[in-house]
């Protein structure tokens, strides 16, 4: 495995320097794609008739191939970064806002008519009731973003090297060295477990709230049966 | 005081759930609406705080239209239970119940020390305050949703079906700590049912509501059970309504006799049961211990004859106390005896006498007689 971690020089990084770059382009489309999705899903759930044709559109999105984005917006954005991380974010946009808007449905109506009837407005609900009980939807559709966008950097390798570890595939046939296609395809596989792992571990500390597997769900009940109480 | 102001809501559609409705609740006291589902009872109350808006009409509050404050002040002045109780789950017990005073901008440490002062108050033990609700039973939710209702202290509450989800038992220890909460803190108000026993326990004034929003019939629950105001409200009030009607008379005033009550150990020492009882026509003597508590019922001639043994006593069934139970509890007590007599205990349960379900049902006439006299008098009177 001698030259495993040997960057052709062409490539201008070390490993080190890829894999930030890697992250970089993988994980800001999904941060724009959520701020994005964050007020599309607000209106969404606001006005019923919206979501169909939302939902319409970004699954046509979705369906164009990563590729014919980058040629199109060459044109305007050049051999460059922002050229792969446009059509990622739009692609988290289309994961996150069904995810967001399920998410928002998901909290019962009797607890959104105790809000209102509390003398919650509009933002307040929406902040402090239902975003937070949709937060287990909204993780779930980050991490199927994530995962997607860190190994769809790599196409970028075909628009002037823009792939970061992605780039290590066509330096791989190029100077016939097939360990830096193993070395891109783990370190990607590995960087995508992570964060997802992370993701979980965000989600954990986001819900004390959600009954947890493996503990018996009314423990309290088990306790103080009902009547005993006083 | 809440006046509902021939209060109709008509939506877009055509439909009219409530229709030209009036209504005055009374302040510190339950109102009950009760009806069918499609009545608009729940509609009637959202109208209260505004979370439905009536198409025509107004409502007064102390003589005010409630339209005149914002609304999320008006909702934050009325606390709000709702069926199932709608707890935000990702909140604790504590948090939940200082929802609306943390809004109001009280301090965070007030909104707790309040939050746990009325915990005590509808029953939870302290220790569920870092709870979230999802490891609380259907009960406990439940009281945390009044709790968090009252937390503001506000005068008026709104209860929607708040009870309806929860197993009769539940439901029955819910009731009646309502009614204990009510007792002590004197709030006005307005509950939403469509069991008209629950309406009958609870209301100081029950509001009988039809399909299309129509009052039936508004009046306390003694009057809505002795003069239902149509046929309506009579097949509402269902078969039993006479029977249920004497939860409404006091059981002090039955006749009760000690003569068919005898110790045990009179009966054992003397060989046969004293003078009163073997004078009395009761084919069965209730046996009670040295202390006065009851014990069984003995055959006639086998308490006479001295031979009463513990194995062969009938089962006295569930005993009622006079002045604390209604007549509807006596006579539920006689049904059940397997002899057809009722025991009557005082309150540390020793027997007080025993009485017959022929005294029950002389009891019974005479207490409707009386109330006759007395719907005539207050019709008089107006």
């Amino acid at each position: 495995m001698n030259g495993f971690f040997d960057i052709p020089s062409d490539l201008q990084n070390s490993w080190a320097g890829l894999i930030g770059v890697h992250m970089r382009e993988a994980l800001l489309p999904v941060a724009a794609g959520l701020l994005l999705a964050l007020p599309v899903a607000q209106l969404c759930g606001r006005f019923r008739w919206l979501y169909p044709p939302v939902l319409g559109t970004t699954t046509v999105l979705y369906a164009i191939p990563s590729l014919a984005f980058f040629v199109v917006l060459i044109d305007y954005t050049g051999q460059t970064e922002l050229t792969v991380m446009i059509p990622l974010a739009l692609y988290s946009l289309v994961v996150l806002v069904p995810a967001i808007v399920d998410g928002v449905r998901s909290v019962p109506d009797e607890t959104l008519t105790a809000a209102t009837a509390m003398g919650l407005g509009p933002v307040r609900r929406y902040l402090q009731v239902q975003l937070p009980i949709a937060a287990p939807a909204i993780v779930a559709g980050l991490r199927v973003a994530t995962a997607s966008s860190i190994s769809l950097v790599s196409v970028g390798a075909l628009i002037g090297n823009q792939g970061a570890l992605g780039n290590l595939l066509a330096a791989a046939q190029k100077y016939d060295r097939p360990e830096l296609a193993v070395n891109a395809v783990l370190t990607m596989a590995v960087l995508a477990i992570l964060c997802d792992a992370l993701l979980v571990g965000l989600r954990v500390l986001l819900t004390p709230w959600m009954p947890r597997a493996g503990t018996r769900p009314r423990p309290a009940a088990a306790r103080d049966p009902e009547g005993a109480l006083r | 005081m809440i006046r509902i102001d021939s209060v109709t809501k008509r939506y877009p559609d055509g439909t009219v759930a409530v229709d030209r409705l009036s209504l005055d609740i009374p302040d510190r006291s339950i109102t009950v609406l009760v009806g069918p589902s499609g009545c608009g009872k729940t509609t009637t109350l959202r109208m209260i705080n505004r979370m439905v808006e009536p198409t025509e009409g107004t409502i007064l509050l102390d003589g005010e239209d409630s339209r005149r404050q914002p609304v999320t002040t008006l909702r934050r002045s009325m606390g709000y239970v709702i069926q199932n109780a709608g707890l935000f789950q990702h909140r604790t017990i504590v948090d939940n119940i200082a929802t609306v005073p943390r809004m109001l901008g009280w301090g965070k440490q007030r909104a707790r020390e309040r939050a746990a002062e009325l915990m005590e108050r509808v029953g939870l033990d302290p220790s569920l305050a870092k709870r979230y609700p999802y490891q609380l039973s259907g009960g406990q939710q439940q009281r945390v949703g009044v709790a968090r209702a009252l937390a503001a202290d506000p005068p008026v509450l709104l209860m929607d079906e708040p009870f309806s989800a929860v197993d009769p038992v539940v439901r029955k220890g819910l009731q009646d700590e309502l009614l204990r909460i009510q007792d002590e803190l004197g709030k006005t108000i307005v509950f939403v049912t469509h069991d008209i026993d629950e309406a009958i326990k609870l209301g100081t004034m029950v509001a009988v509501l039809r399909e299309g929003g129509r009052l039936a019939q508004y009046a306390p629950p003694a009057e809505l059970l002795s003069h239902p105001a149509d046929g309506f409200v009579e097949d509402f009030l269902g078969a039993d309504r006479g029977i249920r009607r004497l939860s409404f008379f006091p059981s002090a005033a039955l006749e009760l006799t000690t003569d068919a009550v005898i110790r045990s150990d009179a009966v054992i020492r003397s060989g046969a049961a004293a003078g009163p009882a073997a004078a009395t026509g009761a084919a069965h003597l209730l046996v009670t211990d040295a202390d006065g508590r009851p014990l069984g019922w003995a055959a006639r001639e086998e308490a006479t004859a001295g031979d009463v043994r513990a194995d062969r006593l009938l089962p006295y069934g569930r005993p009622f106390t006079p002045g604390a139970d209604s007549l509807r509890v006596a006579l539920d007590c006689a049904v059940l005896s397997p002899v057809g007599w009722a025991v009557a205990v005082d309150g540390d349960g020793r027997v007080t006498g025993v009485v017959s379900q022929q005294t029950i049902g002389e009891a019974i006439r005479a207490a409707h007689t009386e109330g006759r006299a007395d719907t005539e008098k207050a019709g008089v009177a107006e």
